[in-house]
C-alpha cells in the first residue's frame, strides 16, 4: 500500500496524474450524460403508475448514490491521510467534500420535488430523504471545519478526523432514521424501492449512474488540482508551470 | 496510571466547584427550555406527555452544547492542555478522565433534575423510568461525541457555533433511539432492545472516541 | 542528547526555517536567539512534539521522539508562553497536580519550593489573584521539583524581576553541571559562563525561499 502510494504522495506527480486522467473523465461524463439523459427523459417508457414524473429517478438515484460514493472515498482518503500522514490524501478529502455536498443537495432537491406529484407535499419525512438531509449536514460540517482553519495542513487533518468520525456514525444514523420512520409512518412502501424495473427503464438509469460517477470524478480531479496548486504555490514546479502557461498564452495569441 | 486518571478528575471537579456558575448555568438553561414548551403549546397533559421525550432530549442536547465549551477551552487558554499532552501517560487516557469529569458535572445534574421535569410534563412512573435510563446511557455518549467536536474546534476563534454544526447531526441516533425507547415505555411496550442498542453505542464511543479526541487535540494545539 | 535533523517548519504557507540541524549534549545550555516572529516558539513546539514538522525529525538519545512519546515526556520539562497554571486552584494545588501527574517530579516539600520562588505566604490564594510574575513563578517552581534531564523553556524570564533571573541562572548552571540540558529563549543577556552556554541564532528566511 505504502510503496504503491508513495510516488503519488508527491504533489507534482499527483498533479500530473490528475491532469492525465481529467480529459478521460470529462469525455466519459459528456457522452454518458447525453446518452443517458436523452434515453431516460425522452425514449424510456412512462411509468404506468407515476406517468412521466418518475423520470426524475434518472437524476435522483445517481446523485444519491454518488453522494454516498463521494463520502466513502473521502473516508478512505481520510484514513490514508491519518495513518500514513500523506498530505495528498488530506487534499483529496478537502477536494471531494464540496462536490459530495452538491450531489447530496441535488439528491435531496430532486427527492423532495418528486414528493410533490407522489404525495402532494414538497417535503415528506421519508427515511431516505431524512438520511440524505443529515448527510448534507455532515458534509457541511466538514466543509465549515476545513474553512475555519487558516493553516490548511491543520485544516486537512481536522477535516480527515471529522470524516472518519462521520463514517462510523453514518450507518448508525441511517438505520436509526429508517427505524424511526417505520415507527412513525407505518409500513408505507418506499417509492425508491422498486421490486423490479423494466430493462428499457433500467438501462438509461445505469448509464446515468455511470455519468454521475464520471462527473464526480471530473469535478474532484479539477478541485484536487486546484487544491495542490493553491497549497504548493511557493514551490518551483508551480511557478515554472505558471510561467509556462503564460508563455504559451503569449505565443499562442501572437 | 489510575492515579493520573483520578488526579485529572479531582482537579477538574475542584476547579468546577470554585466556579459554580459553570455547572449551574447549563442546568438552569435545561430547566428553562423545558418550561417554555408548556407555555408555548398549552398545558393539555395528554399532549405534554406525548411530546415530553422529544422536549427533554432536545433540551438536554442543547444544554450539553452550552457546557462543552469549557471542556477544553480554558485549558487551551491557560496552557494546561499543552502540559497535559506532555505527560508520560497516553493522551486518550487523560482525555477520558476529562470527559468523565465533564459528565459528572453536566450529565449527572441533568439526571438529578429529571424527576422535576417529568412532573412538569405529566409523565407517569413507567415512562419516567425509561427517560431516566436513556439519559443515564445517552448523556455519556453525548459528552464523548461533543468532546470530539470541542477538540476539533478549541483552537479556533469562533469555534462555538461550528461545534454545534459538527456535533448535532452526529447525535441524531441517540435522540432517535432514546425517544423511541421512552415512547415504547409510554405505550407499555418493552424497550430493553433499544436500551441495549444505546448501551452498544456507549461502549463503542467509550472505546473509540478518546483516540479521536486525542488526535483532534494534537491538531488543535499545534 | 537532543538532536534535530533537517527540521523544516511551515506555517500557513510561510517557511519559518528550513533544514535546521543541531545537537545538544548533556551539560550544555543552549540559548536560541533571533528577532520576533522568526520561529523560536514554533521550533520549541516542534522539539517537544506539540506540533509536527513539515519535514525532518527530532531525536532524543537516538530515538525518534514521535515514536515513543511516553518515555520522551518522562525526561522532558517544557514551559511555554502559557503557564499551564489553573487560575481556580491555589499555587499549592497546582504544584501538587504536576507532582502527581509527572512521576519524574520529586516528592519535595512544596511549601519550601514555593518559598524558594518567593511565593511564601501565597500558597493558599487561588492563582487567579496572583500577578503575572507570580503566576510565572508558580510555573517555574516545577524546575525545583523535577528530575528531568531535558528542560525546554520558552521565555522563562518573562515578568520575572532581576533577582529572580539571577536565581534561575544559577539553577540552570547547576542543572547543566549535573549533566542536564537546558534549551531556552530569552532576549536578555545571560550571565552564564561561555563554556557552558551555546547559542543558536535564527534569522529571517528570504521571502522567495521555497519549501
Amino acid at each position: 500500500m505504502w510503496k504503491w502510494l508513495h510516488p503519488y504522495a508527491k504533489p507534482e506527480r499527483s498533479y500530473q496524474l490528475a491532469g492525465k486522467l481529467l480529459p478521460w473523465f470529462t469525455v466519459l461524463t459528456i457522452i454518458t450524460f447525453l446518452v443517458g439523459s436523452v434515453w431516460g427523459l425522452v425514449f424510456a417508457p412512462a411509468d404506468y403508475q407515476q406517468g412521466d414524473s418518475f423520470r426524475i429517478i434518472y437524476i435522483h438515484v445517481p446523485a444519491a448514490m454518488m453522494a454516498m460514493v463521494a463520502y466513502s472515498s473521502m473516508a478512505i482518503a481520510a484514513f490514508i491521510a491519518l495513518v500514513w500522514q500523506i498530505r495528498m490524501a488530506e487534499m483529496t478529502v478537502a477536494a471531494t467534500a464540496p462536490v459530495g455536498a452538491v450531489f447530496t443537495f441535488i439528491a435531496l432537491f430532486t427527492g423532495a420535488a418528486w414528493g410533490k406529484p407522489m404525495w402532494g407535499a414538497w417535503w415528506v419525512w421519508d427515511a431516505r430523504l431524512t438520511s440524505e438531509l443529515i448527510l448534507l449536514f455532515v458534509y457541511l460540517g466538514i466543509i465549515a471545519l476545513y474553512n475555519a482553519f487558516s493553516d490548511k495542513v491543520l485544516a486537512g487533518r481536522a477535516a480527515s478526523i471529522l470524516t472518519l468520525v462521520g463514517v462510523i456514525n453514518l450507518p448508525i444514523i441511517h438505520y436509526s432514521v429508517v427505524w424511526w420512520n417505520t415507527l412513525h409512518q407505518g409500513a408505507t412502501i418506499s417509492k425508491f424501492e422498486k421490486p423490479s424495473m423494466a430493462p428499457e427503464m433500467l438501462w438509461p438509469l445505469i448509464i446515468m449512474i455511470v455519468a454521475f460517477g464520471a462527473f464526480l470524478g471530473t469535478l474532484t480531479l479539477m478541485r484536487f488540482r486546484n487544491e495542490i496548486l493553491a497549497r504548493e504555490n511557493h514551490r518551483p514546479w508551480v511557478t515554472a508551470l505558471i510561467s509556462d502557461i503564460n508563455m504559451k498564452k503569449l505565443t499562442g495569441e501572437k | 496510571m489510575f492515579k493520573a486518571f483520578s488526579q485529572v478528575v479531582s482537579k477538574e471537579l475542584k476547579g468546577a466547584f470554585r466556579r459554580q456558575s459553570d455547572i449551574l448555568n447549563p442546568i438552569w438553561f435545561f430547566i428553562i427550555v423545558v418550561t417554555l414548551f408548556p407555555l408555548g403549546i398549552g398545558t393539555d397533559p395528554a399532549l405534554l406527555k406525548r411530546i415530553a421525550p422529544g422536549i427533554i432530549w432536545v433540551a438536554a442536547l442543547l444544554a450539553a452544547l452550552l457546557s462543552f465549551e469549557r471542556l477544553f477551552k480554558d485549558d487551551f487558554i491557560d496552557g494546561s492542555l499543552e502540559q497535559l499532552m506532555l505527560t508520560r501517560y497516553p493522551l486518550p487516557w487523560l482525555v477520558s478522565a476529562k470527559v468523565f469529569a465533564h459528565w459528572l458535572l453536566t450529565g449527572l445534574p441533568v439526571l438529578l433534575v429529571s424527576p422535576l421535569l417529568a412532573t412538569f410534563l405529566a409523565l407517569d412512573v413507567e415512562t419516567y423510568w425509561a427517560l431516566f435510563l436513556t439519559l443515564l446511557i445517552g448523556t455519556p455518549i453525548l459528552s464523548l461525541l461533543g468532546a470530539i467536536g470541542v477538540a476539533l474546534t478549541v483552537g479556533l476563534r469562533k469555534g462555538g457555533i461550528l461545534l454545534s454544526l459538527i456535533m448535532l447531526p452526529l447525535s441524531i441516533p441517540i435522540l432517535i433511539f432514546s425517544t423511541m425507547a421512552i415512547d415504547a415505555a409510554a405505550y407499555g411496550q418493552s424497550y430493553s432492545g433499544l436500551l441495549a442498542l444505546l448501551g452498544a453505542m456507549l461502549v463503542a464511543s467509550i472505546t473509540l472516541s478518546p483516540f479521536a479526541i486525542a488526535a483532534s487535540l494534537r491538531v488543535s494545539v499545534s | 542528547m537532543l538532536h534535530c535533523e533537517k527540521l523544516t517548519c511551515v506555517r500557513e504557507d510561510r517557511i519559518l526555517f528550513k533544514d535546521l540541524s543541531f545537537t545538544v549534549n548533556p551539560g550544555e545550555i543552549v540559548q536560541v536567539e533571533g528577532p520576533n516572529g522568526v520561529g523560536k516558539t514554533s521550533l520549541f513546539r516542534l522539539l517537544v512534539g506539540l506540533s509536527s514538522p513539515y519535514s525532518g525529525q527530532v531525536l532524543w538519545n537516538g530515538n525518534l521522539t514521535s515514536d515513543d512519546r511516553e518515555s520522551f515526556y518522562q525526561e522532558l520539562l517544557y514551559l511555554g508562553h502559557k503557564s499551564g497554571v489553573k487560575p481556580e486552584l491555589t499555587a499549592l494545588e497546582n504544584l501538587q497536580f504536576f507532582q502527581q501527574v509527572h512521576p519524574s517530579h520529586r516528592n519535595a516539600d512544596l511549601w519550601q519550593v514555593l518559598a524558594k520562588v518567593g511565593l511564601a505566604g501565597y500558597e493558599d490564594i487561588t492563582a487567579s489573584q496572583l500577578s503575572a510574575g507570580q503566576l510565572r513563578r508558580v510555573a517555574l517552581a516545577r524546575l525545583w521539583l523535577n528530575d528531568c534531564p531535558l528542560w525546554i523553556l520558552d521565555e522563562p524570564f518573562t515578568a520575572i524581576d532581576k533577582s529572580g533571573v539571577a536565581v534561575l541562572e544559577e539553577l540552570f548552571i547547576k542543572h547543566a553541571q549535573n549533566g542536564g540540558i537546558v534549551v531556552l529563549t530569552t532576549h536578555q543577556d545571560l550571565n552564564i559562563d561561555s563554556n557552558l552556554l551555546a547559542k543558536i541564532t535564527l534569522t529571517k528566511t528570504a521571502d522567495d525561499l521555497y519549501v
